[in-house]
């Protein structure tokens, strides 16, 4: 049974680096900075790793986790502003199954010596990973909870 | 049982109390997102979530500096539970990040 739905949600992250924002843009500049520190769980067997770091350029991470999971990350950079800005929308597939579209912003700001990031996730999360009712789900769940404790 | 249930109306008869459940119900929130929306300080929204855990209404978890809560698992939808693995997923590398930009602060570009 196909049941197509979509829920919208947005997240943001927030850290200081005690480096200037020019060195925590480098980390994200180039494949080799990049996969220092971004890449799928421990012990992820990579399939494929490619950066083209620039509007309009590509990136993808895809890889085995070691549970087995496929996962696939395809991105498209729309804005490369060095040491400044950086925005790209990505895929996620998971066991080949496109999970969620979203749209990705980072911002560098200069703090004293260091770096405010901040990471902006804007997410379409599709089928088969919402319940089919999140939104009412959400409302009355505190209903059913109240039930099951009159009930016990 | 009738513990459970004094616990579950005290966690809800506060009107900030409700509020927080009703912003969890949206999705999981770090602890200062949480705090933003409110002329309260960050100690008294804390103290609101104890109250909130205690009755089984909230759950929260510590990543990195990050303390992020959503609502009871058992209540949280699939979608929302994938928002939160993709949050806890970021909130990781940018810890990784933090730890190798630390490990050479001046990269391998700049001069040193």
């Amino acid at each position: 049974m196909t049941d197509r739905n979509v829920v919208h949600a947005t997240f943001c992250l927030e850290r200081i680096y005690p480096v200037p924002p020019a060195r925590a843009f480098a980390a994200w500049a180039t494949a080799e900075a990049k996969a220092a520190w971004f890449d799928g769980p421990e012990g992820t067997e990579i399939y494929e790793r490619s950066l083209d770091f620039r509007s309009g350029g590509a990136e993808r991470l895809w890889g085995r986790h070691a549970g087995g999971k496929v996962s696939d990350f395809q991105a498209r950079y729309f804005e490369v502003i060095p040491d400044s800005r950086i925005i790209y929308g990505y895929d996620m597939y998971v066991d080949g199954l496109k999970l969620s579209v979203s749209l990705a912003t980072i911002e560098f700001h200069a703090q004293g010596q260091g770096t405010r990031l901040v990471m902006t996730e804007q997410g379409a999360f599709l089928d088969g990973y919402d319940d089919a009712g999140s939104r009412e789900h959400g409302t009355s769940w505190l209903l059913d909870k109240l039930g099951a404790v009159l009930t016990r | 049982m009738t513990a459970d249930l004094d616990g579950l109306f005290q966690a809800l008869a506060d009107p900030t109390r409700r509020a927080i459940v009703e912003r969890l119900s949206r999705g999981p929130a770090s602890v200062s997102d949480l705090a933003r929306p409110f002329r309260i300080s960050l100690p008294a929204v804390v103290q609101h979530l104890a109250v909130l855990e205690t009755a089984g209404v909230v759950r929260s978890e510590k990543i990195g500096r990050v303390r992020t809560c959503h609502l009871d698992a058992a209540a949280l939808s699939r979608a929302e539970q994938w928002i939160h693995d993709r949050r806890t997923a970021w909130s990781h590398r940018l810890d990784r990040l933090g730890d190798y930009l630390a490990a050479d602060p001046n990269g391998p570009k700049d001069p040193a």
